[in-house]
């Protein structure tokens, strides 16, 4: 049994892609060539030369010394925050807009929470000098002015998502709309690994240049390429499905996912999509989302814009359903008790969604000897405000 | 033979109508579609409300929003359409996303659908080939029938491929575009909709997107056996609520000044 992707494009019983006929074609044509693009010779040459040269990978797999001493165990931190851009967002991105222009696309349009996938994809479009619409709730809009500006600042256009909710899952939705009426000269590059396939393999794969490091880096500091546990946060999911990618069927390694449990579980403001999902039908993917009993898709909590998405891609559902990933959901308030004791143990300051990860180890004990790779997803200059909000400093 | 069968045998152009479950009130329901009925409407779309309805443009979109605000639930709309056979002979269609279906059960949905009298469905998102292989047997044992969408950018292959799942008509989207976009036609419409017609299909053809008056009516019906009009209606309801639908309907069928 394997954890990866059918030929069918389900994870188990999740993926698929449930869309209108009228994204059909694009679905179809995305379908029909990314394996085909994105394995051919000269467009790896491509990508693996920007991930080096541009985002500056590959990324460092870090000791953290005094974080291992405190919780008396080995702890090895993934340095995503170290890109271009400050996060792994960039890893899609840049494989996105090489697969956009093999297919001779002219415009690029994206969806965004807090707004890091959309600098990210502002980035590209400026690298490669094509147009770029980023869709954005008009309440993050308001809450995530810094990206905003970095984003028109790259040349993007931000438009206002004002239906629903007014957050990432109606930017998606707007995104969408945006494809339907443009069908022809558009490339969607969307965010995560949630949507219709191919959209959930084809992020995981441009993300699993972050296992594929881990592999070789842990080989030379350690002797072996498999840490005992790998951790990640997960909201719709990259970085996590980025980290777990080429160890999925491999069960020496043990995979915790980390999600926002927000204000708490049981509190109404959670974004434990795990707990709180029921299987459906969310962006055109089958998986665990958070609903009304009617089917109507509920808006979730977390002090992390980059964590409250409703639905969590298809891989991670299969990996919670099998059992695989061992899913444990953070409160905002443990988040960033660990933010803070990461940044002045290990004089970094994470991502609030990266925090959410190393709030495991107050969770969960490991034994002195295991080797434990955490994700360091994201850097925290975009949350400083609410880190100084919340901590009044 | 199921009421959709009989209604595309009368030798008319059709007019189908959607409208939003529980908007502009609530209670609306049973009156906007004998309203629709008694206005010489030929089909009506019940359209059942999600929160994140992706091939719909504003319009559609605010109903729905709205519709849900008011308490707007599948359980309700059947308790509300209960008795509608009572007093309602045109063919019903329910028109809602798969989550809210798939949530209340396939099979209990279709079978609450028979028990009613609901004559078909069409669910914008769930795809040709997942009901093929999944749902054709339930839908059938309980005698619905389930409308698929084709648009400019539909390849003849899967054109075809629809025709032979169909087994009622098929919704042929005018445009690249969500519903309430564009209004009117141009010459790639014209091309698209002789190009259809040409294939000669098993199923006869009910034109959606981009009608709201007589002229549109007419131009989209010159080749296909009717025409569906949604945010125009939407529109009129909001504006005027559902006492006036009958000048609504008046102002497609007959030519005004």
């Amino acid at each position: 049994m394997s954890y990866n992707i059918d030929e069918k494009g389900y994870y188990g019983e999740f993926g698929g892609a449930y869309i209108p006929e009228m994204l059909y074609p694009n679905i179809e044509e995305l379908r029909q060539n990314y394996m085909k693009i994105s394995e051919d010779p000269s467009f790896k040459k491509e990508f693996n030369q920007l991930l080096k040269d541009y985002v500056g990978r590959p990324s460092p797999l870090y000791f953290a010394k005094r974080l291992s001493e405190k919780y008396n165990t080995k702890i090895y931190l993934k340095r995503e925050d170290l890109n271009h851009t400050g996060a792994h967002k960039v890893n899609n991105t840049i494989g996105q807009i090489l697969l956009a222009k093999k297919l001779g696309k002219s415009r690029i349009i994206a969806e965004t929470g807090a707004g890091q996938h959309g600098v990210a994809t502002a980035t590209v479009c400026a690298l490669m000098g094509i147009e770029c619409v980023v869709y954005m709730g008009e309440v993050d809009i308001a809450r995530q002015a810094p990206n905003v500006a970095r984003m028109k600042m790259l040349g993007a256009k931000v438009v206002p998502a004002l239906s629903g909710s007014r957050t990432l899952k109606d930017a998606t939705n707007e995104a969408m709309r945006d494809w339907i009426n443009n069908p022809v000269d558009t490339h969607y590059i969307v965010g995560s690994v949630v949507g219709p396939h191919p959209y959930p393999d084809m992020v995981a794969r441009f993300q699993a240049v972050v296992s594929e490091e881990i592999k070789w880096q842990l080989k030379e500091k350690e002797g072996t390429e498999n840490p005992d546990y790998l951790i990640a946060c997960v909201g719709g999911g990259s970085n996590a499905a980025g980290t777990y990618y080429h160890y999925l069927d491999n069960m020496d390694v043990k995979i915790i996912a980390v999600e926002a449990a927000g204000k708490g579980i049981d509190t109404g403001e959670s974004a434990a999509t795990s707990v709180l999902g029921k299987e459906g039908i969310i962006h055109g993917s089958k998986t665990l989302l958070m609903q009304t009993k009617d089917g109507q898709i509920t808006e979730p909590y977390s002090i992390s814009a980059g964590l409250d998405y409703p639905g969590v891609g298809p891989m991670h559902a299969n990996l919670y359903k099998t059992g695989r990933a061992e899913f444990i959901a953070i409160t905002d308030d443990e988040a960033m008790t660990a933010g803070l004791e990461l940044s002045q143990l290990e004089g970094i300051i994470p991502a609030i969604e990266t925090s959410h990860a190393f709030a495991v180890f107050e969770y969960k004990t490991f034994n002195p000897e295991d080797i434990i790779v955490v994700n360091l997803s994201g850097r925290g200059d975009k949350d400083l405000q609410n880190y100084i909000d919340y901590f009044k400093l | 033979m199921n009421r959709i069968q009989k209604k595309l045998q009368e030798n008319k152009k059709l007019l189908s109508i959607y409208f939003t479950a529980g908007y502009p009130n609530i209670d609306d329901t049973v009156t906007t579609i004998q309203n629709l009925e008694n206005s010489g409407v030929d089909m009506i779309e019940i359209g059942l409300p999600f929160s994140d309805p992706l091939a719909d443009g504003p319009t559609i979109q605010a109903s729905s929003t709205q519709a849900l605000k008011n308490g707007m639930t599948s359980e309700l709309l059947f308790k509300q359409l209960k008795d509608i056979r009572d007093t309602v002979k045109i063919p019903l269609i329910i028109m809602g996303y798969f989550n809210p279906i798939l949530q209340f059960g396939v099979e209990a949905f279709c079978k609450t659908c028979q028990d009613i009298g609901i004559d078909g469905l069409i669910i914008p998102d769930l795809p040709v080939d997942v009901y093929h292989s999944e749902y054709k047997s339930i839908f059938e044992s309980y005698g619905l029938i389930n409308i698929f969408l084709i648009t400019p950018q539909t390849s003849d292959d899967r054109i075809r491929y629809i025709d032979s799942v169909s087994n009622g008509f098929i919704y042929m989207v005018s445009s690249a575009s969500t519903t309430g976009a564009k209004s009117g036609f141009g010459p790639e419409q014209d091309a698209y909709f002789k190009r259809i017609a040409k294939m000669d299909l098993k199923n006869p053809q009910i034109v959606g997107f981009g009608i709201s008056n007589f002229k549109t009516f007419k131009h989209a019906t010159t080749h296909a056996k009717g025409a569906i009009i949604g945010s125009a209606f939407i529109k009129h309801v909001t504006h005027n609520g559902i006492n006036t639908i009958d000048q609504f309907t008046n102002s497609i069928i007959h030519e005004t000044i």
